[in-house]
């Protein structure tokens, strides 16, 4: 979609370039295709999910792939789809935020997206190899350990390459802010979005590692015979669900923030004002983040691990609407009294507000650790978690490709297709989710195949699925909108909506490859809107035109992946056949051994010349 | 070509390792990963915390630790860390020589850790038959401690094909970052074993 008509180039050079490149507006193309694939494949499932929940007594598919349906699609959503198109918006726009050129590790950037690549396809080739994973996304080890078969093991092999990826995706751009931003760019004029980004990234890099340590013991104990929630050897599964939340709960937070912060720059653009309390904003986000480590175990107030410990964790639970709320008002503030224009990327924003605030607050109902006793692992639940992750993050990420869609492929998406695709989803969201509300309350538990009739469950039901129904419709819209616009969409200046921040001040859409010829001078918040209130329309160089440096591609990332996605296939097997092995060292020797290339063949990159940029700029 | 002058300069800067972008990002970078890396040896921890004393009438901690040996591993590689203070001293100084004499130091006291803890591990094996799936107790201590020992044998790999690859080549601005980010990681590598000695064998004999 990036490829101009001016530089028609072959489909294979198109390949190789896509396959080597380390550019970040590149790689953020790859994580929105990736990522959108296994969106859709996890919509499929909710679909037959949904469908198998029609009527009561359902037989649309058996009980078991039931339980694969329900674990892939929870897996796949999380792992596959939001997070991968989060890390994309967050590739494509914060260095240009930031005014960088590039960013930190550029090499890593790209392994990071081949590895959450691979780890995803090997996780789902399950599908053929015998049956996926059916613990449930949080895969709890008591009933892990025993899933036949080796779906779990496709699980934690899965997970463990794309969690991998993930952490590398978050260490670069940590040091990507702290190293890179243009001169002037202090912390406090950065973007929200940038700053999401930021506090993002210190949740993943904390998280992950819970989850990567978890999945090791769970490998240990179904591969290689180790005891750790094996009771009869003294093993405890308990250990599974803390170290599985001290990663998941803030695991949701990395989910929401990134979308909290583009929220906040999409209010601003469009409301023609300054964000209203921008410093309380940035601190709010921190103590979201804060807090998310805090209150893991509201996930398991039912185990049993005591009233005082249940009550602390309910507390510092309910403290986290604090914060949100904080960041609620401040957007109702930031659009109060300002020009306001509503277009697709606008109406999710606005949508996005009722929606989460619904879910923010049967959080804090679940967070009462008495009722949720009757709450926990019930319909409700479920209504909860996709208010805050739909409502939130999945608005967000349609919010932020319509209002980035300029940036990223140099075209913009479809009026009004884009708005057909924000009723529709937004009616069928409501339809689907807030009647679980209900069923949840009347007592229908989560994860159970079927249900019988004449319980009160039939309607709710029914009207959910249908709902599922909007949604998809919605999002087959927006998939014929995408080609549309590749197609014949309008090809829209650098700005095309009178924007405030850096990304709208490059001097092209999409962006040369580096960027900036220039780098620009930051003279405050909201820096392209300064220069405009002040006259000037564009920004002031920081630098004199130069030599540019930038990095090479390389096709390492790639291979390496490649030789962890086989060394994959070794771990799962070689409990089978010995002759496994073979895969699992073969793959690992080739992956150091790439690893080796990398580090003896010096890089250092190639500097395009001062003269090119302005023959360009021409 | 104009790259390789600013990489080699007539006189190298006060810090050599942070004197260029990517030196810096390097440094930040690995920063940021030793604070992952830090959760990910709290959770083996935690783990072995909760597991230490499921035995599962197999081995326990105080039958089979012997803190002779484990003194001789700690000391292997406290030195360690000191040594690649000063290969990191001479960096500065821009003695290259020296420099790789401490590295090799370095990496010499690491195999010495490492051949250490192999036959640590053979012994539990052979004279008390304590395994990997002995217990919860075995996999938790296996665990931890091989984690460790994995890192140990990562930066042994690590030093040595940085001292292979530019043996030849003399300090420049391009390689002294990775000669630093590797010493940050190796000192952080023998913080955790100060904790493994003090929660795991500490602990387990007198605790
Ligand atoms: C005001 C903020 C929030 C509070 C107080 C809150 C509270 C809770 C509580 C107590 C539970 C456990 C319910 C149970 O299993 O019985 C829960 C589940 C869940 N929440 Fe939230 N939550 C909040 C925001 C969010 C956000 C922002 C997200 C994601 C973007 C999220 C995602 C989830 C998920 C995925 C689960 C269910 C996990 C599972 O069991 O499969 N929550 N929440
Ligand atoms: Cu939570």
């Amino acid at each position: 979609m990036s490829v101009t008509a001016t530089q028609k180039r072959s489909v294979g050079a198109v390949l190789w370039d896509y396959l080597t490149t380390i550019d970040h507006k590149k790689i953020a193309h790859l994580y929105l295709i990736g990522g959108g694939f296994f969106f859709i494949l996890g919509g499929l499932e909710a679909v037959i999910i949904r469908i198998q929940l029609i009527k009561p007594e359902n037989d649309f598919i058996s009980a078991g792939f039931y339980n694969e349906m329900i674990t892939m699609h929870g897996t796949t959503m999380i792992f596959l789809a939001a997070m991968p198109i989060l890390l994309g918006l967050m590739n494509a726009i914060m260095p240009l935020q930031i005014g960088a050129r590039d960013v930190s590790f550029p090499f890593l950037n790209s392994l990071g997206f081949w590895l959450f690549m691979f780890g995803g396809l090997l996780l789902n080739c399950s599908w053929f190899l015998g049956g996926a994973p059916d613990a449930g996304w949080t895969s709890y080890a008591s009933l892990a350990i025993d899933s036949p078969g080796h779906g779990v093991d496709f699980y934690v092999a899965g997970l463990q390459i794309a969690g991998a990826g993930t952490l590398m995706g978050g260490i670069n751009f940590l040091a990507t802010i702290v190293n890179m931003r243009a001169p002037g760019m202090t912390y406090m004029r950065m973007p929200l979005f940038a700053w999401a980004t930021f506090i993002t990234s210190v949740l993943i890099l904390f998280a992950f590692p819970a989850l990567t340590v978890n999945l090791f013991l769970l490998m240990f104990d179904r591969m290689f015979g180790s005891a750790f929630f094996d009771v009869a050897l003294g093993g405890n599964t308990i250990i599974w669900q803390h170290l599985f939340w001290i990663f998941g709960h803030p695991e949701v937070y990395i989910l929401i923030l990134p979308l909290f912060g583009l929220f906040s720059d999409v209010f601003s653009t469009f409301s023609k004002k300054r964000l209203f309390g921008y410093t309380a904003m940035v601190f709010a986000t921190m103590l979201i983040a804060f807090l998310g480590f805090m209150v893991w175990a509201h996930h398991m107030f039912t185990v049993g691990l005591g009233p005082v410990a249940n009550s602390i964790f309910a507390i510092a639970t309910m403290a986290i609407a604090v914060p949100t709320g904080i960041k609620i008002f401040n957007w109702l503030a930031t659009m109060w009294g300002g020009s306001i224009t509503i277009n697709s990327a606008m109406l999710w924003a606005l949508g996005f507000i009722p929606s989460f605030t619904i879910g923010g607050m049967t959080g804090v109902m679940l967070g009462s650790a008495v009722a949720d006793y009757q709450y926990h692992d019930t319909y409700f639940v479920i209504a909860h978690f996709h208010y805050v992750i739909v409502g939130g993050t999945v608005f967000g990420i349609f919010c932020g490709l319509h209002y980035w869609w300029p940036v990223m492929f140099g075209r913009i998406l479809h009026e009004g297709m884009g708005k057909l695709t924000f009723w529709t989803f937004f009616i069928g969201f409501h339809m689907t989710f807030f009647i679980q509300h209900f069923l949840g309350l009347m007592g229908m538990p989560r994860r159970y195949w079927v249900f019988l009739e004449d319980q009160g469950l039939d309607l709710g039901n029914l009207i959910s699925t249908i709902g599922a129904f909007f949604m998809s419709f919605a999002v087959i819209v927006f998939i014929i909108n995408i080609f549309y616009t590749a197609a014949k969409g309008e090809r829209p200046s650098p700005d095309p909506y009178d924007g405030r921040t850096l990304e709208w001040a490059t001097a092209s859409s999409p962006p040369p490859h580096y960027n900036f010829a220039q780098l620009p001078l930051t003279r405050g918040l909201d820096p392209l809107w300064i220069e405009k209130m002040e006259g000037n329309g564009k920004m002031t160089p920081a630098e004199p035109l130069g030599d540019i440096h930038m990095p090479n591609g390389s096709i390492l990332p790639f291979l390496m992946s490649l030789g962890f996605f086989i060394a994959g296939f070794g771990f799962i097997y070689q409990v089978d056949h010995s002759a496994w092995y073979l895969a699992l060292y073969g793959g690992m020797a080739f992956a150091l051994g790439c690893m080796v290339v990398r580090s003896f063949k010096d890089d250092h990159g190639h500097h395009i010349p001062k003269e090119e940029l302005e023959r360009e700029a021409d | 070509m104009s790259h390789d002058h600013s990489l080699n300069p007539e006189t190298m800067p006060q810090d050599p390792e942070k004197a260029t972008l990517e030196g810096k990002n390097k440094f930040m970078g690995l920063w940021f990963f030793l604070g992952g890396e830090a959760v990910l040896f709290a959770s083996l921890f935690g783990t072995y915390l909760a597991l230490r004393n499921s035995t599962a009438d197999g081995p326990a901690s105080d039958e089979i630790f012997g803190l002779g040996l484990v003194f001789v591993m700690t000391m292997l590689l406290l030195t360690s860390s000191l040594t690649s203070v000063y290969a990191m001293y001479h960096m500065k100084n821009n003695d290259y020589s020296k420099m790789v004499l401490w590295l090799g130091i370095t990496a010499l006291l690491g195999v010495g850790f490492l051949a250490c803890e192999i036959y640590e591990f053979a012994h539990y094996i052979t004279e008390y038959g304590f395994t990997f799936r002995s217990s919860a107790f075995g996999s938790a201590f296996y665990t931890l401690v091989g984690f460790h020992g994995g890192h140990v044998l990562f930066g042994l790999c690590w030093v040595i094909s940085l001292l292979i690859r530019n043996a030849k080549r003399g300090l420049n601005l391009y390689n002294a970052p990775k000669f630093n980010t590797f010493s940050l990681y190796w000192h952080f590598i023998d913080v955790i074993w100060v904790f493994i000695f003090t929660v795991v064998y500490l602990m387990g004999k007198v605790g």
